[in-house]
């Protein structure tokens, strides 16, 4: 149980310490793997003055890190953890979740304090967010070993400064103090307490990222399981001055069209041809064409935890008699919820595969859409000719949310906070949907106002699915492509032997096969029968 | 009278490891084509590429054989006596009446014999080995000219029809050189013991 070890740990540290801080410093008194996971660090953070509190707020805690740490603010504000906005390169698009919309919540306009319960700052509450404040950077949410530590759903970043409910469950004001002084690296825990949660719930969001990787069985990832490599998240997503490799956005290739060398690359530690090659070299071969990923990550969800699948506003509003929003579950999940709309969820099941070239484009807000199909809220960029496209695996999430008729485009409405506008405060579509795009306007998304006309459209998301790697045995066999139906079928600019087939040549082919063996069978049986007429002639007496 | 020798040592081998060869080849290819589910596909197409391998190099052998010992004349197609031939299976062969060619060690072959044959070495086989190494090898040339000009699409279906014409051959064969002898097995018992067996 990890939640118990991590009360052990925090129990175990100040006790630690204190028997430090009584003992000379030469003699040591205790247990070898409490002094073990004491000197994982050149500082014991337990003995900083500025770090004994008490800490009202907790930018307090940020200013006394930062007393020592003096460019750590400085490097994350550099970071899009706190910027929330990555130029892409190839595409030339402005992304990041300042900017892009999606099917879940759709995006930050208009939803600050919820949103940015996730953003690495504390107080991001309007357009206005100060992005140069040093003291608004949020270190202990990446960096508490306690475990006590969390931003509460609301509070724009801050975690409770006292114990607090939400939806029904109890957010309890961490002791900063204590917190601060058992900061270390980040962790499984820390990365998720984000990570796992997106879309407003564990593994709503990503289908590869779930609390179940928290502490993993080495059937479901093999490199972060403590029975495998027992990696962090940062093990393979690096960070060099508070910024993390890899990216959704854009996961790069190298000019040849490989992907990189660096992590959080496979290759970057599996190098170029890491299976063995027997009779045949087959399987290295694949990866010209496809990504580890596709073999060795078998299906979405594997962890015990359903992801969200399709996600339909259009049906949300319904009230009961009382003015509360219906809700309705089945299997332990909500499939309907007045103030959400319809959900589908699945675990367990196979991805959806497309060529990839490591560019995502977005249909941002400004974009044209067409309303009669459905709206690619992001698509894989590259196919079958594309130096570096490879095929990918991917969470498929459907939604069916808003749009404007007149303008034909993405719209987004204010869904949560003070005020008559927001969507979630008296279920009135035109109101919120005014309020979410003037606060797009205010965040430099679009420079358009709702028309006044909405309707609601389908729409696809794509998510990568790169995580929950499947020890070797687990990963696909060959007949799960190689097969009538197999997992490639319909992918443009491949040949699948014994999926896709040569129907005429088969047609013919077997017809002929079918010609000779009944032509035998009739030359065959005629000779029988002329043969043992024969035979009975001359055996008959003349 | 001993009975005269047809077939040396080296070509009731060759023939009878091809046999097995093809025979296993077909069983392996049919599954990665999806006719039907035995091994998996991982373990059928490992076979399959070292049953193809074994084939190759004993086809170089034989080659080499022929060459060296003139043999190859044995294939070179003729057109004389072909209708004598087709009209003996299409007629003759129903009242009982005996072979117009006989076997003979300088002659083994009968004339339809001879363009079966050669059918099988000049086509059916080379389109099948040509086909099936450059798809096993697809790696080495899909980033050169020849991989913008050959779709492995188009080789697969080369290597299927080829597989089919195979097919075709491999029944009229077995149906003619085991049934239709003097007695019936003749022919099968040749080419077990080397030597002419029954009536000709």
């Amino acid at each position: 149980m990890p939640l118990k070890r991590l009360h052990r740990i925090t129990l175990a540290l100040p006790l630690a310490a204190l028997l430090a801080s009584a003992a000379s410093a030469q003699v040591v008194d205790e247990p070898a793997s409490e002094q073990e996971s004491r000197l994982q660090s050149t500082a014991d953070h337990t003995q900083f003055e500025v770090l004994e509190g008490p800490f009202e707020d907790a930018t307090e805690v940020t200013e006394a890190c930062l007393s020592c740490h003096t460019e750590a603010a400085k490097q994350v504000h550099r970071s899009i953890h706190w910027t929330w906005r990555y130029e892409q390169p190839e595409t030339g698009q402005t992304l990041g979740k300042r900017n892009i919309v999606n099917s879940l919540c759709f995006g930050i306009a208009g939803n600050y304090p919820r949103c940015s319960s996730c953003h690495v700052g504390y107080g991001w509450e309007d357009a206005d967010f100060d992005f140069s404040a040093e003291n608004r950077v949020d270190c202990l949410v990446c960096h508490d070993t306690t475990g006590t530590y969390q931003k509460f759903p609301t509070a724009a970043g801050h975690p409770p400064y006292e114990d607090r409910r939400f939806q029904g469950r109890l957010f309890e004001a961490p002791d900063l103090a204590a917190v601060a002084q058992h900061v270390g690296r980040t962790s499984r825990e820390t990365c998720g307490s984000c990570h796992f949660e997106g879309g407003g719930g564990d593994a709503v969001k990503h289908g590869d990222l779930d609390s179940s990787l928290i502490d993993p069985p080495r059937e479901l990832d093999v490199h972060m399981s403590p029975q495998g490599k027992d990696f962090t998240c940062s093990t393979c997503h690096e960070f060099s001055g508070h910024i993390q490799a890899g990216s959704r956005y854009r996961i790069e290739t190298d000019a040849e069209g490989h992907n990189p060398h660096e992590r959080p690359a496979c290759r970057s530690c599996h190098g170029e041809a890491p299976h063995e090659g027997g009779v045949h070299d087959k399987l290295n071969e694949h990866s010209e064409a496809i990504a580890c990923q596709t073999c060795h990550i078998p299906e979405i969800a594997r962890g015990g935890l359903k992801t969200k699948t399709r996600w339909d506003w259009s049906t949300a509003g319904r009230l009961d008699e009382q003015g509360e929003p219906v809700v309705r579950e089945e299997d332990g999940r909500v499939v309907y919820h007045g103030m959400k709309g319809s959900f589908e969820w699945a675990e367990d099941y196979a991805p959806s595969y497309r060529w990839f070239n490591g560019n995502m484009r977005y249909t941002l807000l400004e974009d044209r859409i067409d309303p009669e199909g459905v709206v690619p809220i992001n698509r894989p960029e590259g196919g079958p000719d594309e130096p570096g496209a490879k095929i990918w695996p991917f969470k498929i999430m459907e939604g069916r949310q808003p749009y404007d008729r007149v303008r034909q485009t993405l719209l987004v409405p204010k869904l949560f906070g003070p005020g008559d506008a927001a969507y979630w405060g008296n279920y009135d579509w035109d109101k919120a949907l005014a309020a979410g795009m003037e606060a797009a306007q205010r965040l430099g998304q679009t420079d358009a106002d709702y028309s006044g006309e909405h309707g609601f459209v389908e729409s696809r998301m794509y998510w990568p699915v790169t995580h929950m790697v499947a020890p070797a045995e687990g990963a696909l066999g060959c007949g799960a492509c190689h097969s009538d139906g197999g997992r490639m079928a319909g992918l443009p600019g491949i040949y699948v032997p014994g999926e896709d087939r040569h129907p005429w040549v088969e047609a013919v082919g077997w017809a002929a096969v079918g010609l000779s063996l009944a032509g035998v069978a009739v030359h065959g049986g005629i000779r029988l029968v002329l043969w043992r007429r024969r035979r009975a002639q001359e055996e008959s007496p003349s | 009278m001993s009975k005269p020798r047809i077939f040396t040592g080296f070509e009731r081998f060759w023939h009878w490891m091809q046999a097995v060869l093809i025979f296993g080849l077909l069983l392996t290819g049919l599954e990665m084509h999806g006719v039907y589910r035995l091994f998996g596909f991982g373990a059928a197409f490992s076979a399959h590429v070292v049953l193809a391998v074994t084939l190759i190099v004993l086809w170089a052998f034989a080659i080499f054989w022929h060459l060296t010992t003139g043999e190859w004349r044995q294939y070179v197609p003729r057109e004389a006596g072909l209708l004598r031939m087709a009209g003996y299976y299409g007629y003759g062969i129903f009242s009982g009446e005996p072979k117009p060619f006989a076997k003979t060690a300088a002659a083994k072959h009968n004339p339809l014999q001879r363009l079966a044959y050669f059918v099988f070495k000049a086509a059916i086989a080379p389109a099948l080995w040509i086909t099936g190494l450059l798809m096993l090898f697809y790696d080495a040339w899909r980033d050169s000219a020849l991989g913008g000009v050959l779709p492995l699409y188009g080789l697969a279906g080369v290597h299927v029809a080829a597989t089919f014409a195979m097919l075709v051959f491999i029944v009229a064969h077995v149906y003619i050189a085991a049934t239709t002898g003097s007695p019936w097995y003749a022919y099968l018992k040749s080419m077990v013991t080397g030597y002419q067996e029954g009536r000709e």
